[in-house]
């Protein structure tokens, strides 16, 4: 019989290896392919929402955007977002349902402390037995130029108007404000009641104001005579000075059409028979534009275009791009400007492109970089959201350091245009953005967009002139007015001004 | 004097092991309450001087009793029942009312502790047993089929093998199986010179000495017809099988279980639907269209679970387990393998080992064949149950529910598995064949 125990002992311990093996197979070797299997989400969301998650913070460290608290339900912790509305395009929300957006979104891995930066961190949690706690993410918004442009913006906009901000600083890329205005509130998208997150998004999704769309960096509209920054640029690149004299008619015959092009108001530009490069930017005449956006060529135009981080686009289309040119860390959709093909046998079409219609394209970030590239001696920075991570000790685990986009404009030609905008914000189209004792530099933009629609109203701008600190760009849809090039700096002017008034005042 | 000395080396060695042991499990159970609350369970002052003073108890008792015995078998359960009421308090911490499950393991534990002091006490020459061959038999048959009884039985799960009796409701096939076990040590020592005879070149039994093959057969498949309980029958059948093949010898009695079992599976496979759905869930419980159905999903949040704990788990309370269906009863090795991953789970099957280990020794010790078919049969029970549950839960077979053993939440398994160890313990006291010790 010991002969068959013995075979027993044996056979008992190969069924227990044969265990051992599915086992090892289970928790190892197949363990991401079932972990990660659709039906195992909840179990995902449980452990995921068992994380305290990072807070996200305004520059000065101590304005919270974004928070962890405990929570009473099923999942131990729940986002909040004490100023919601505001920061909403910045943080994003962060919902059981719909996902993560925005910084929620791209930071993720430092927010949940998956990221191999926080492992020290992380893993003296587990040995200890304390909930993991991701990273704090510190951003570069002024807490006071975001109230502030908010303020100023919702002050110009008509009941159910919307528009958008963007504040940089010009030699470092940091984000100092981005509004959009209408906005949503984050916290019931990102709250633990599934029939609360869906309704609200549904609201969300169905009110025709679009409150979710982040107006400064996630659509494009027509930039209007703000486009003659990269026109203006392109003259000055390819030659030009600001002294440089064009034909002054009060409208340009378009080659191989019946159309023209005309000033705002009809009349021609000031200066007679001929006038200069100076001369037409601080009076945005497009007929002027329109000449020299012909004289320069659909090559030279779309190169300086793109060299400012626009994106090429032929046949122009929307959907192209789905990377931006200059990288952010939020989606952000890079200007438009059609490849030079797009023009053959088109030759309209590029005055028209040079004063930033047809199928021109841009928002407030594009713009306020195209800005900041002429405010920082043409050495365009890459816009930067985020600064540093810490970790729960407040140990600064990653740093994000400022980086050149590139060098779009030489100095010279970045003084030249400096020049030419403080003349538009002295005596040309931008007045409304005058300060005393600061010198602004400016450029307005009124850009059509359809018939029976008022255009919307840009403002790009910079200030104080001779040392730039802070950069403005300013749309507010649908805000302007058709009769005159100056509406647009009436309406969107006032709102870089008091942003540039408050930052400058206050802070620097 | 030697013998004596030897005897309180082991019973010093058995005590350390099983102090370590219940520190094991009592710590098990503040981690957990750390991981899910982070602080110590409340009860930690109740519970822990019962569960401690519980096993101290019993291995007072058996180093009176049965000085001689085995003195890692109390330690190896010790830890396996200290685990799994971890495991349960843990599971427990999601229901309402909180702490009933856990309260009642631990009472089941004790109730379960006192069985095995009382067997100890009560079988102090295992060989005493060997006279009531028949009565054993009978009552081990009695039970079996009790709850197939009008008015008695009760179905949970789609299986009746419930006997309830007012609000008590108990599983009496697990005590059945130890009865069984008994009487097959008992008679297949009395008979197996009979039944070794072999005829033919193949050595096989004469037909009349199959009638015992045959009857346990049917048994089985009473069970399965009867009761529709697929886990039990399948280790009535083998444990008899393995156990007639060590009492004769003959392989050829192996090879005629198989094919009866195969015979049995395919008849039951084509009258249970019940018996097809398992096969069913078993291949297909990761495909999308079922995975979130009864029965897929079940085996499917087992996978989940134990996948998601990986080589380390996510650590006691971390997890979710209780999502997987019956965390506590059959899912248990799913739960252990989400919190406690794989250098959980590995430890618990090298637990059971040891007490495959142990169980062998001491049926090789023996010198009587009663003795050794008992020790051999009592571990190969706990073994092939372990190995049905675990390998259904994993998915290597496909699952029958049967409970892990010492492990598992529930009174009769429990209380019946103590009473299992209190026999290995009480044959491995002796009477041995001196030389072997060494």
């Amino acid at each position: 019989m010991d002969k068959q125990i013995r075979r027993l002992g044996l056979a008992l311990v190969a069924l227990f290896l044969l265990l051992v093996g599915q086992v090892s197979n289970l928790q190892v070797f197949a363990a991401d392919r079932i972990a990660n299997d659709p039906a195992n989400a909840k179990r995902q969301l449980i452990a995921e929402y068992r994380v305290d998650r990072g807070s996200i913070l305004a520059a000065d460290g101590t304005t919270v955007l974004a928070v962890s608290r405990k929570s009473r339900g099923e999942l131990v912790f729940q986002r909040r977002y004490p100023d919601g509305p505001r920061y909403a395009g910045i943080t994003g929300f962060y919902s059981l349902v719909f996902g993560r957006t925005g910084l929620e979104y791209s930071m993720n891995p430092f927010l949940s402390g998956d990221a191999p930066e926080l492992a020290t961190q992380t893993l003296s949690d587990l040995v200890l037995g304390r909930p993991k706690k991701g990273g704090t993410i510190v951003t570069t918004i002024d807490p006071e130029v975001q109230a502030t442009a908010e303020r100023a913006l919702a002050e110009q906009l008509p009941e159910g108007g919307s528009g958008a901000v963007v504040a940089l600083n010009p030699q470092t890329g940091d984000v100092l404000a981005m509004v959009s205005i209408p906005t949503f509130d984050p916290n019931p998208l990102s709250s633990q009641d599934p029939e609360l997150i869906r309704s609200t998004w549904d609201q969300d999704n169905e009110d025709p104001a679009r409150p979710l769309v982040n107006r400064a960096v996630g659509e494009l509209y027509p930039p209007g005579s703000t486009f003659k920054l990269i026109t203006a640029s392109a003259a000055l690149e390819n030659g030009a000075t600001l002294d440089s004299s064009f034909p002054n008619p009060h409208e340009l015959d378009l080659p191989l059409t019946s159309d023209t092009i005309e000033n705002f108001g009809g009349g021609s530009c000031p200066g007679g028979s001929t006038t200069t490069l100076l001369v037409a930017f601080t009076n945005s005449c497009n007929v002027i534009f329109g000449e020299i956006g012909l004289q320069l060529g659909p090559e030279r135009l779309a190169a300086q275009a793109r060299a400012f981080g626009f994106c090429a686009t032929n046949p122009p289309d929307e959907t192209d791009c789905l990377e931006p040119t200059v990288p952010f860390a939020v989606p952000f959709q890079s200007g438009r400007f059609p490849e030079p093909e797009y023009f053959q046998g088109r030759d309209p079409a590029v005055a028209i492109s040079a004063i930033g219609q047809d199928n021109d394209l841009a928002n407030p970030m594009q713009m306020a970089l195209v800005g900041a590239a002429m405010a920082n001696g043409g050495i365009e920075m890459a816009p930067r959201l985020v600064t540093q991570v810490r970790d729960a000790n407040g140990q600064v685990v990653k740093r994000f350091q400022p980086a050149i986009y590139g060098r779009p404009i030489s100095p010279e030609t970045a003084a030249a245009m400096t020049q030419m905008m403080v003349s538009v914000v002295e005596s040309g189209t931008g007045t409304a953005a005058k300060i005393p004792g600061i010198q602004v530099a400016g450029k307005t933009g009124t850009a059509q967009h359809g018939e029976g629609v008022a255009p919307h109203a840009w403002f790009v701008s910079f200030a104080p002139a001779e040392n730039p600190q802070i950069v403005v760009a300013v749309v507010v849809l649908d805000g302007g007015d058709l009769g005159s090039e100056a509406t647009g700096g009436h309406v969107a002017a006032p709102i870089a001004k008091q942003i540039i008034e408050a930052y400058l005042g206050g802070g620097g | 004097m030697s013998v004596v000395t030897a005897g309180r080396l082991r019973s010093r060695t058995g005590l350390a092991m099983l102090l370590v042991a219940i520190a094991a499990g009592l710590g098990a159970y503040v981690i957990a309450g750390l991981g899910l609350r982070g602080k110590v369970p409340a009860n930690i002052g109740i519970y822990g001087p019962l569960i401690a003073g519980g096993f101290l108890a019993a291995w007072l008792v058996q180093r009176k009793v049965a000085p001689n015995a085995d003195p890692a078998l109390l330690p190896i359960a010790g830890m396996l029942a200290g685990i799994g009421f971890a495991v349960i308090f843990r599971l427990d911490a999601g229901l309402k009312p909180e702490d009933k499950l856990a309260q009642e393991q631990v009472t089941w534990l004790l109730v379960g502790l006192a069985a095995f002091v009382l067997t100890l006490v009560l079988v102090r020459d295992d060989r005493r047993l060997d006279a009531f061959t028949y009565t054993i038999g009978l009552g081990g048959l009695v039970l079996l089929l009790l709850p197939v009884v009008p008015g008695l039985g009760a179905t949970i799960n789609g299986a009746q093998l419930w006997v309830r009796i007012g609000t008590i409701s108990f599983q009496p096939s697990e005590f059945g199986k130890v009865l069984v076990v008994v009487f097959l040590a008992s008679y297949l020592s009395n008979k197996r010179e009979l039944l070794a005879q072999g005829v033919g070149r193949f050595g096989l039994p004469r037909v009349k000495d199959l009638g015992p093959l045959l009857l346990a057969w049917g048994a089985s498949l009473a069970v399965l017809f009867l009761e529709k309980d697929l886990g039990a029958s399948l280790l009535y059948f083998a444990i008899f099988v393995v156990m007639i093949w060590i009492a004769t010898g003959r392989p050829s009695y192996l090879v005629l279980g198989l094919v009866l079992f195969a015979v049995g599976a395919y008849l039951g496979y084509l009258a249970f639907s019940h018996v097809q759905l398992r096969v069913d869930y078993w291949l297909h419980a990761l495909d999308p269209q079922h995975v979130f159905d009864q029965g897929y999903g079940q085996i499917a949040q087992g996978q989940f679970a134990m996948a998601s704990g990986g080589l380390v788990g996510t650590g006691l309370g971390r997890g979710s387990p209780t999502l997987i269906p019956y965390a506590a009863t059959d899912f248990i090795f799913a739960a252990i393998g989400e919190e406690l991953g794989l250098l959980g789970t590995a430890a618990l099957l090298t637990l059971y080992l040891g007490l495959i280990g142990r169980g062998m020794r001491t049926a090789l010790q023996r010198t009587d064949a009663f003795g050794k078919l008992l020790a051999a049969g009592l571990t190969a029970s706990i073994a092939l149950q372990t190995f049905v549950i675990v390998g259904g839960v994993t998915r290597l077979i496909p699952l029958t529910g049967v409970t892990l053993p010492f492990v598992s939440y529930g009174g009769s398994s429990l209380v019946a598995n103590f009473v299992i160890l209190a026999l290995l313990v009480r044959a491995s006291s002796g009477p041995w064949e001196r030389a072997r010790r060494g």
